[in-house]
Formats: structure tokens, C-alpha cells, sequence
């Protein structure tokens, strides 16, 4: 399904990026602003404050008659009308100083003044502007003030600055972070149309890479290594049904063949009981088959680990020769051993016998009469090595992998008896104990050697 | 021999019970573990069939109450379940055999009638004799109409097995077992081309054969024609 835009992870995450950036941004145009617009503020105020500060100390030391004289003499200089000077009584009416009545506006704690100023000499314009009061003695008092007109300009024109500059970075950071978020929804687009294809059935695609190694190259390098072992093993899975069903149907067939034969019989006791005889068989290599792969199953769940104990492998092989040995002898074969003693091994004793005699019995079933076979045990490197060579028709090097697949017979192999599971069971007792089985050319015939220690 | 067979599968205790009254044996049936722990302390049998998975009380269980209560008789577990480890508890448990299903009639009837024969208490011996057939066991010697016949080591345990159950079937699977110590699925005839190397060995050369094949079962030394 496709999300939303807002659901979309990647859209979520530009905005948080906007957010983050914006807020850093804000905090910075913050500081810029507290930094120049706030500093000439702050001067303004200082520089009131040290006029009033020298006004009251004139009033001190020369009287009413000194500070009116310096207020007169200030005002008059001030050409440019900034300064705003005025000294009223008790009564707030004015005395001396360029502004016409006491303002209205009320006093910030400390005394400060916002008010307008609508001053003839700068035309009808008003004009904002910033004062302090102060009370002398004799209940006089004085104010003090600037007609602060530029400085608000010049603070509106930082605001303004500022805010143009947050504006553009939010939109940068936005159209950043769409074009970001839009380059990776569409690679995790991509990967999740081709998941919905695969989805729908075409095991066979695979998800493009960009091809420059980055993290999703990656992901998409694993989920295609993923997607190749997931139809290996479907593969799998689908030849093994396969060759179940098909191996399976040819005793069903006889079994069924046979019975139908005793349902129409009318003959005699003897052919009925050879009939049902033959019925029972077929169903017993049926359940063979059946239990032979069950314990594979078993096998390959690992749970027999569980009951290791150490093992003698050359008493074993001696056992599973002795076991062999007349049914090699019955088909005018050889059966030579060449045991040497190795250290014990842990593994499952019941299982590794299985093993050995299967591959005895291979030896024995696909090497022609009058054959030569040697069971062998040598002590490699990394642990002993158990082998059964025969010089038969071996097997070509390009099925060595596929007759250790469960069913899988070579075709000259077909019409002799056996499961196809012989060897499938060996490989999984091999795995069970991480050993490793390698299928050798024995120029001429088949060398199949279980290495301990050697598999994972 | 009357055997009590408690499994509650009824068409596998129907196919078991009819087995064994064809063969000359009596059965009962018990359809529960409980009820089958009544029976078999109640009524008096040679032998008993456990199924390993019951409804009200387990297999196991019935096995370990019979024997904490001292019943003696012998026990042979059936069960679907065929690891080491399964047989193992089962034996443990106190059962004398265990037979994994699906199994041969045959199977079933040649272990209960070991069981039952070992049993019947049987001092130790020294000398084994079916008809002109004798082992001294002591010697590792092996006569037959006083002629000395030499045998394998392990033709001898063969044949000592098959004389230790003379007159009773014993199986393939039983000979593996118990001659050659290994549970295993041997994929050919190989147990067979033993028995017919120790047969050529005892009976080639006389005119009664006592080493006979049991059709679809396993082999029997029997002394009568």
C-alpha cells in the first residue's frame, strides 16, 4: 500500500530537520538582534540617564536659577530637535524645555516615558519618542528624552532583515528537505514496488541498486541475497515434493495393482496369500521410505546432539565391516579395511553406524561384481577421516551435489533397489556432527569420505 | 499366554488382540490408562501391551505405579515415538521392550513371547541344546550330531540368541538389536545373508533344517520336523 505524504517517514523526517534548523536559526537572528537593535536601545537609555544624573547635580550645586540657565543653553544647541528637555513644577506645568506640557502617558516603574512627540520644527509628522522623569527637590520635576524616530527605524530595519532571513531559511530547509526526503522515498519506493511484485507471485525479480555502495545499496544488496536464498530453497522444497510424489506413486501404483488383482481373484489360496504378501511388501518399503525420512527430519532438527557420547570409530567401522562383509562376499567383491587409530569422537553412535553402513551399502550395491571396496579411517589435521572407496562407476563431478539431494537417483542407478535417501541421510548425520562430507573421484570409481571437524 | 492390552486406538487394539487369540493367546482390552491399571493389578496376566500415549493416565505412569506397587510382569511400550531418547525413558520407566509403531504383527508377537519366556525364570546356563544341536557356552564350542561345527564369533552370538529363543519367531530388527548392539535401518537383506552363512554352517550337510525363515516375520530354531 502507499502511505500518505504525512505518514511518509522520510517527509516527517525533513520536517523535523525544518523544525530543528529553523529553531537554530530563530535562536541565532535572537542573539543578532538583542546584539544591535537591543544594544542602541541601551545606549539611548544610558546616555538619559547620565544627562539627568548631571541636570539634578547642576540643580544641587547652582539652584533652580542653574539648572533653568543649562536646560535653556542644551535646548538651544540641540539644532536637530533630538533632545527633549522640560522642568515643571509641582503642579507638572511647565517651566522651562522644548516640549509644550508634561506627557500624558504614564510612567514605567523607574520613571521611563513612551510618548509622541508633534513637533512643529520636523513638520506634522509625530514622532515616538523616550524620556525619564525625575523629582528634585522642591517638588520640581525634570524630564528628560530622545526622540528615538531613527532608532526605531533602524530596529524596524533589523526586525525586518531578520525576519526576511527566517523566512528564506525556513523555505530553503523546506524545499532541502522535501528534495532530500523525496530521493529517499523514491529508493524505498523502489524497493517496495518490487516487494509488491514479488508478492504477487514473480519470484524472479529483484530490487535495483543505485550502485554507489551507499547504506541502501546495502540493504538492497542483503534483501536481494535474501530473495536468491529464498527461491533456492523453494526450489528445493518443490524438487522434493516433486520426487516424493513421483517416487512415491510407483509403489502406490503396485500396491494398489495388487489388491485390485486379490479383489478380482478367483483363485486359488496360495496366489491370494502370494498377492497379499506382495501388497504387504510394497506397503512396508512404503512406510521404509516414510521412517527414512522422518529421520532425516529428526536429524536435521538437531535434536540427537543432545544424546552424544564419545565414539570409537574404528570398533564402529570395524562392526559395520563385519556386518558387510558377507553381503560383499556374496557378489564376489573385496572389502578391504585400513583402519588407523584415531582419537574418539563425540557424536551419536546409532547414527554414525546408519551412516557407515549406508555408504558400505552404496559400494556394494553400484560396484559390479567381483569389485574391490576399502573402508577406511585416517587421522587428518583437524580430526579423523572415515572413507568408503570402490572403483564402480563413480559419479560424474557434476552430480556429486545432487545425490546427496533427498530421491535424487542417477538414471543408470534407477532399477536398482533403494530409496534415493541413503546418502541425503548420511549427509545430514555429516551435518549433525559438523562433519564434512566430500564425494572424491577415485579414478576409477567413488570416494566418499566423512571428515570430523572439518565442517562448520 | 494372556496379555493385556491397554492402547486406546481402537482398531490398533482390535488388530492386536485378534493377532494374538489366532495365535493361541488371550487378550483383554483396556481403553484408558486408569482402567488398564485396574486390570492389570486386578486379573492375572502374563504379559502386557502399553501404548505410550493414553487418555486419564500416561503410559509411563501406569508402567511406574505397576512397578512401585511391585507387579512384576513384563511390559512392552508401544508408541509413535522412535528416538533413543524415547526408548530410553520408556526402559527406563520400567518397561522390558518397546516396539514403535507402525509395526508387523509378527514383530509384536516374537518380542511378547521373549518376554515372556525370559520371565519364567531361567538359571544361568551353560549348555544350550535344540534337537542334535548343543553349545557349551563355556567352551564357545558348537556340535551338532557330534560333529564340532567352527563359527565366527559373531555366528555364534547368532546363533546363541536363536537358540536362547528356540521355538519362537525373532525378528530382524530383534537380531540387530541384541547380536549386533546397534539400532539401526539396514536398507538390504544384509541380516539375511548371515542367517544363510550360519544355516549353510548347521544344517547343510544334515537332513532336517532347524534354522527356518518365517515368512514376512524372521527366522525360528525349531527342533520338531
Amino acid at each position: 500500500m502507499r502511505l500518505g505524504l504525512f505518514r511518509s517517514a522520510t517527509f516527517r523526517l525533513a520536517l523535523l530537520y525544518m523544525g530543528l534548523f529553523g529553531g537554530s536559526v530563530l535562536v541565532l537572528l535572537g542573539f543578532i538582534h538583542w546584539s544591535t537593535a537591543g544594544y542602541m536601545a541601551r545606549q539611548t537609555d544610558a546616555t538619559i540617564e547620565a544627562e539627568i544624573a548631571g541636570l539634578a547635580e547642576r540643580y544641587r550645586s547652582q539652584g533652580l536659577a542653574g539648572l533653568t540657565a543649562l536646560i535653556a543653553d542644551r535646548v538651544s544647541r540641540d539644532r536637530a530637535g533630538l533632545s527633549v528637555y522640560l522642568l515643571a513644577d509641582a503642579k507638572l506645568t511647565p517651566l522651562v524645555g522644548n516640549l509644550d506640557g508634561w506627557p500624558a502617558a504614564d510612567p514605567e516603574p523607574g520613571g521611563w516615558l513612551d510618548f509622541s512627540l508633534g513637533r512643529s520644527s520636523r513638520g506634522t509628522t509625530t514622532h515616538p519618542a523616550r524620556a525619564r522623569s525625575f523629582v528634585l527637590r522642591g517638588n520640581f520635576h525634570l524630564l528628560v528624552g530622545r526622540d528615538v524616530h531613527d532608532l526605531e527605524e533602524v530596529q524596524h530595519l533589523i526586525v525586518g532583515t531578520l525576519a526576511w532571513g527566517l523566512a528564506i531559511t525556513l523555505v530553503l530547509a523546506l524545499a532541502g528537505g522535501a528534495m532530500l526526503s523525496r530521493s529517499m522515498a523514491r529508493r524505498i519506493e523502489a524497493i517496495n514496488e518490487t516487494s509488491r511484485e514479488i508478492m504477487s507471485g514473480d519470484l524472479d525479480r529483484r530490487i535495483r541498486g543505485h550502485g554507489s555502495g551507499d547504506d541502501f545499496d546495502q540493504l538492497v544488496d542483503n534483501l536481494n541475497t535474501m530473495l536468491d536464498r529464498i527461491q533456492v530453497l523453494m526450489a528445493g522444497v518443490r524438487e522434493v515434493s516433486d520426487n516424493i510424489a513421483h517416487d512415491l506413486r510407483t509403489p502406490l501404483t503396485r500396491l494398489r495393482n495388487d489388491l485390485e488383482l486379490v479383489r478380482n481373484l478367483e483363485a486359488g489360496p496360495e496366489e491370494l496369500r502370494t498377492r497379499v504378501e506382495h501388497a504387504v511388501g510394497e506397503a512396508d518399503g512404503l512406510l521404509g521410505t516414510f521412517n527414512a525420512l522422518l529421520r532425516i527430519a529428526r536429524i536435521e532438527s538437531g535434536a540427537r546432539r543432545a544424546a552424544f557420547s564419545q565414539v570409537d570409530l574404528q570398533a564402529l567401522a570395524a562392526d559395520v565391516a563385519e556386518l558387510y562383509d558377507p553381503l560383499a562376499e556374496q557378489r564376489d567383491q573385496t572389502l578391504s579395511l585400513a583402519l588407523a587409530a584415531v582419537p574418539q569422537v563425540r557424536g551419536d553412535r546409532d547414527l554414525l553406524f546408519q551412516a557407515c553402513a549406508n555408504l558400505l551399502d552404496n559400494a556394494i550395491k553400484y560396484t559390479p561384481q567381483g569389485g574391490a571396496i576399502e573402508l577406511g579411517l585416517a587421522a587428518e589435521a583437524r580430526g579423523p577421516c572415515l572413507s568408503v572407496a570402490d572403483d564402480g562407476p563413480g559419479v560424474p563431478p557434476e552430480l556429486r551435489n545432487k545425490v546427496l539431494q533427498r530421491f535424487y537417483r542417477l538414471e543408470t542407478s534407477r532399477s536398482t533397489p533403494g530409496n534415493g535417501l541413503g546418502l541425503s541421510l548420511v549427509s545430514a548425520v555429516a551435518r549433525l556432527h559438523g562433519a564434512e562430507l566430500r564425494l572424491q573421484d577415485n579414478a576409477p570409481g567413488l570416494r566418499v569420505a566423512l571428515c570430523f571437524g572439518s565442517g562448520q | 499366554m494372556r496379555v493385556l492390552i491397554i492402547e486406546d486406538d481402537p482398531q490398533a487394539a482390535g488388530f492386536v488382540a485378534k493377532g494374538l487369540k489366532e495365535s493361541g493367546h488371550g487378550a483383554d482390552h483396556a481403553a484408558d490408562g486408569r482402567d488398564g491399571l485396574y486390570l492389570a493389578t486386578e486379573g492375572r496376566y502374563d504379559a502386557l501391551v502399553v501404548d505410550r500415549m493414553l487418555p486419564g493416565l500416561d503410559g509411563m505412569a501406569v508402567i511406574q505405579a505397576l512397578r512401585a506397587s511391585g507387579h512384576r510382569m513384563p511390559v512392552l511400550i508401544l508408541s509413535a515415538m522412535g528416538e533413543v531418547d524415547d526408548r530410553v525413558e520408556g526402559l527406563r520407566a520400567g518397561g522390558d521392550d518397546y516396539l514403535v509403531k507402525p509395526f508387523a504383527f509378527a514383530e509384536l508377537l516374537a518380542r511378547l513371547e521373549a518376554l515372556v519366556r525370559r520371565g519364567e525364570a531361567e538359571a544361568p546356563r551353560t549348555r544350550l541344546q535344540v534337537a542334535d544341536l548343543e553349545m557349551d557356552l563355556l567352551a564357545r564350542r558348537v556340535r551338532r550330531a557330534e560333529r564340532a561345527i567352527d563359527l565366527q564369533p559373531r555366528e555364534f552370538r547368532l546363533l546363541e540368541y536363536l537358540m536362547r529363543h528356540a521355538g519362537q519367531v525373532v525378528t530382524r530388527t530383534m537380531l540387530l538389536e541384541h547380536v549386533w548392539d546397534y539400532h539401526f535401518d539396514p536398507q538390504t537383506n544384509v541380516i539375511d545373508v548371515h542367517v544363510s552363512r550360519l544355516r549353510s554352517k548347521i544344517d547343510r550337510d544334515f537332513d532336517r533344517t532347524l534354522l527356518q525363515t518365517v515368512r514376512g516375520a524372521g527366522y525360528m530354531l525349531r527342533a520338531g520336523e
